[in-house]
């Protein structure tokens, strides 16, 4: 059988995974960490500690402060510092909670034993509600609390739950490290959430690159009933959660639509994991597998780590930056965000440090469009990026709208083709943050 | 018959014909329009900036004809003789407003704010303050891409490439706004011209806590409310680390320029020879200039108080405010040694943080 893939659109960058023989190393604790209070989409946490308070692995430093928010944990034992805004990653000011690691002592009822608990207890209420507490979010990089997506609207019925192990970005293999050496783990995450869910179909998505995982994970369904593991075709951006719908079933999600239309959940194995540890372990969400690659460093790393452990540490494990890296980039390098402040920490989303040297990010030149096209091929929602380059220049929102800019996933497919280095993604990014500004404000009317 | 005698009667029944349905059509379909749209539209400027909130001038006269009261409407490019003229073509009260200016409250210049890393994106303020908090240390400065002076009508706005910031050309700036809405960090306000042009402002719109923004840029405001203690008048306040002067407020003593610790605030079109010895008396005479629409308030009230030094009489230069050439006079007074101020250490940052930044 061929393997499977979205109908349109998508591109075959070079996958360079180049750190997919590093075995997951545990990260030594650092000896500061800064957690920041914004690493879900949606509403920041608030704070619920103090300068000066002693903190446990595990504790609760912040609690949600809306619908779509989410619990943050400390990751290290030690002492409260300082309760401040800081520099995230970008820049921006966002309220972090810093502390002085001391020993590394775990809160109270958390199980750290190796061993798999193949045995899920509670109701799918109860399952959601430990998923919550523990701080889950979608590790894939969105960020998207988890206990929401387990819990669609009572109208709609989820009929697929698809564990999502694509990892179709370039250089990024902490997926595929994670799903080689612990697959029973992702297994047994995706069995709470399908039981949270009610579903009875399991599909796991691994693309064709990932022959070992896919295989380990084929091992480790074997005695599930109503597990499937599929292997996909090689293509970017297979692991966006529209395309994989698409890939895995067929549907399509309808403009404007939500997945859960199609009946379908999708959830990335870094999530399984965490549910795992969420719901099994007791364990909350405070570190994740973290890829550190680049073509310039002298070793690449797949490394665990606490979150909001410094980059700057991180780095320097691998020999620091090397002469003529000039730019660090936390994600892949399709749509992972430059780093503006190596002082920042990692969060729940950050998969992987890719460091770049100047040929690697040279910019030519942008150049008139000559309506080859090539960016309506690449786009997978089937949208016109250079209608939208055009339109959203002259500021023509009206016209941005009817044309479904909404629709952008921000895969970046349309610039990494553009002949003439046109920026569309740049232009199509601001252009739709307008509209959906102009939708949201004529919503609340 | 002569076919040429039948062309032309043909020619002309048809003729006949057709206007008679023309005339008839222009009498029932007609669309009544106040002729009056017609004479104000001559006298706006016909610039169709959209200063005015309208679409344009047309739109614009059409709304002026509407009203019944023109309230504060204001036309900010043909600014109050335009609009004198226009109340009286319609036989209406004219509104009363100062003119307005856009003044670019960022003094980070190169030296001012050192780079902490470098980008190479898509140089459009837009894009760049949707990526991230910017290439210094301030987050709330300008971003130096200039997307205002692309949107200016009026080729007023300029980069200085020394600076890396805009700067405003008084004589044709119109206080349309257009760069304000353009300005993805808020930078840029419009205030009142103020009397003969002179200005007091803050160069600064940083809200970060003091030593947070002195590191990132020496020309900050550290929010130390120095100058608020100073204003006798009450014209400044202080709000989320960051210092206002209220332009209807201030009476240009310019205390507070000589108070602040970094020299965050400038004061424009000074006369450069300033006599010292105020005369109480020259306020009230100075008052009753071209410009009777500025504050007029404030010169009256404080005759006993002898701030207002800043309007001696010997004018030197200076004629009627708008031509005046923005040659600044402000030395930004690097000012007695930082008191207050908890982090004197600017120093640039290690160049090993420099980053390229972009997608």
């Amino acid at each position: 059988m061929k393997n499977k893939t979205f109908a349109i659109g998508g591109v075959h960058p070079a996958e360079r995974k180049m750190a997919k023989d590093a075995a997951i190393e545990v990260f030594p604790l650092p000896a500061k960490v800064a957690i920041s209070m914004a690493q879900h989409l949606g509403a920041p946490a608030s704070p619920v500690v103090a300068k000066g308070d002693k903190v446990k692995v595990g504790q609760v430093i912040g609690t949600p402060t809306g619908f779509v928010s989410g619990f943050v944990h400390s990751s290290v034992s030690g002492t409260v510092t300082a309760v401040e805004p800081r520099a995230d990653l970008a820049g921006n000011k966002v309220m972090h909670v810093c502390i002085d690691v001391e020993g590394d002592e775990y809160a109270e009822g958390i199980n750290l034993s190796g061993r798999v608990e193949r045995d899920v207890k509670g109701t799918p209420e109860e399952l959601i509600e430990k998923i919550k507490a523990a701080g889950v979010v979608g590790m894939g990089g969105a960020t998207f609390p988890t206990h929401i997506k387990l819990a669609p609207p009572k109208d709609k019925k989820a009929e697929y739950l698809i564990i999502n192990g694509c990892e179709c970005e370039p250089y990024v293999t902490a997926d595929d490290r994670l799903m080689r050496e612990h697959p029973h783990e992702i297994v047994m995450g995706a069995r709470v959430m399908a039981k949270a869910l009610g579903v009875e179909t399991v599909i796991i998505a691994v693309e064709e690159n990932k022959p070992e995982a896919f295989a380990a994970l084929t091992e480790a369904t074997l005695r599930y009933i109503g597990f499937y593991v599929y292997k996909m075709k090689k293509k970017y951006p297979q692991g966006g959660e529209k395309q994989l719908i698409d890939a895995v079933t067929g549907r399509r999600v309808p403009s404007g639509g939500l997945p859960i239309d199609t009946g379908c959940v999708v959830q990335n194995v870094a999530t399984a994991y965490a549910v795992y540890q969420a719901v099994q372990k007791d364990k909350p969400l405070i570190e994740r597998v973290m890829t550190v690659t680049g073509d310039c460093l002298k070793e690449r790393k797949n490394y665990l780590v606490r979150i909001g452990t410094p980059l700057s540490a991180i780095l320097d494990s691998v020999g620091g930056l090397p002469d003529g890296a000039v730019k660090v980039i936390s994600g892949g390098p399709m749509m992972g965000k430059a780093v503006a402040n190596l002082e920042a920490t990692t969060q729940k989303g950050s998969s992987c440090l890719l460091v770049l040297t100047a040929k690697q990010t040279a910019r030519t030149p942008e150049q008139p469009c000559i309506r080859c096209g090539r960016c309506t091929q690449a786009c997978p929602m089937g949208l016109e990026p250079w209608l939208m380059n055009r339109l959203g220049r002259a500021g023509d929102t009206d016209a941005l709208e009817e044309n479904k800019i909404y629709d952008c996933i921000e895969c970046g497919c349309c610039q990494s083709t553009c002949p003439a280095h046109i920026p569309l993604l740049d232009i199509v990014r601001t252009s739709k943050a307008d509209v959906m500004k102009i939708i949201r404000s004529r919503a609340k009317k | 018959m002569n076919p040429i005698l039948i062309t032309i009667v043909t020619l002309t029944a048809i003729g006949l014909l057709v206007s008679a349905i023309l005339f008839i059509v222009a009498k029932k379909f007609k669309v009544e329009e106040d002729a009056r749209i017609d004479d104000v539209e001559a006298l706006l400027p016909g610039a169709n900036c959209g200063g005015c909130g309208c679409a344009g001038c047309r739109d614009f006269a059409t709304k002026l004809v509407s009203l019944d009261e023109l309230g504060d409407v204001q036309c900010p490019v043909g600014g109050g003789e335009t609009m004198n003229k226009i109340a009286a073509l319609l036989g209406k009260t004219a509104p009363v407003s100062a003119p307005k200016i856009a003044v670019v409250k960022c003094n980070g210049t190169c030296e001012n704010r050192p780079k902490v890393n470098d980008y190479d994106g898509f140089a459009t303020c837009k894009v760049k303050a949707s990526l991230y908090s910017g290439d210094t240390g301030c987050g709330f400065g300008c971003l130096g891409c200039g997307d205002c002076t692309r949107v200016c009508k009026f080729d007023a706005i300029s980069m200085d490439p020394a600076t890396g910031l805009p700067v405003v050309d008084e004589s044709k700036c119109t206080g349309c706004g257009a760069c304000v809405k353009a300005c993805p960090k808020g930078v840029i306000e419009l205030r009142p011209k103020g009397l003969r042009g002179m200005r007091v402002v803050v160069l600064c719109n940083n809200r970060d806590k003091g030593a947070v923004a002195r590191k990132a840029c020496q020309a900050a405001c550290i929010g130390c409310a120095k100058c608020a203690k100073v204003c006798k008048f009450e014209a400044i306040a202080v709000e989320n680390n960051l210092a206002y002067i209220d332009p209807e407020k201030c009476k240009l003593c310019t205390k507070c320029v000589d108070e602040c610790p970094t020299g965050a605030i400038h004061k424009f079109n000074f006369p450069v020879k300033k006599k010292v010895e105020p005369k109480p008396e020259a306020a009230p005479e100075v008052k009753p200039v071209e410009k009777p629409v500025e504050k007029p308030a404030p010169e009256v009230k404080p005759e006993p108080k002898p701030e207002p030094e800043v309007k001696p009489e010997p004018k030197p230069v200076e004629k009627p405010a708008p031509e005046v050439k923005p040659e600044p006079v402000e030395k930004p007074a690097p000012a007695p040694e930082p008191a207050a101020e908890p982090a004197p250490a600017p120093e640039p940052d290690d160049r090993e943080d420099v980053i390229e930044l972009d997608i």
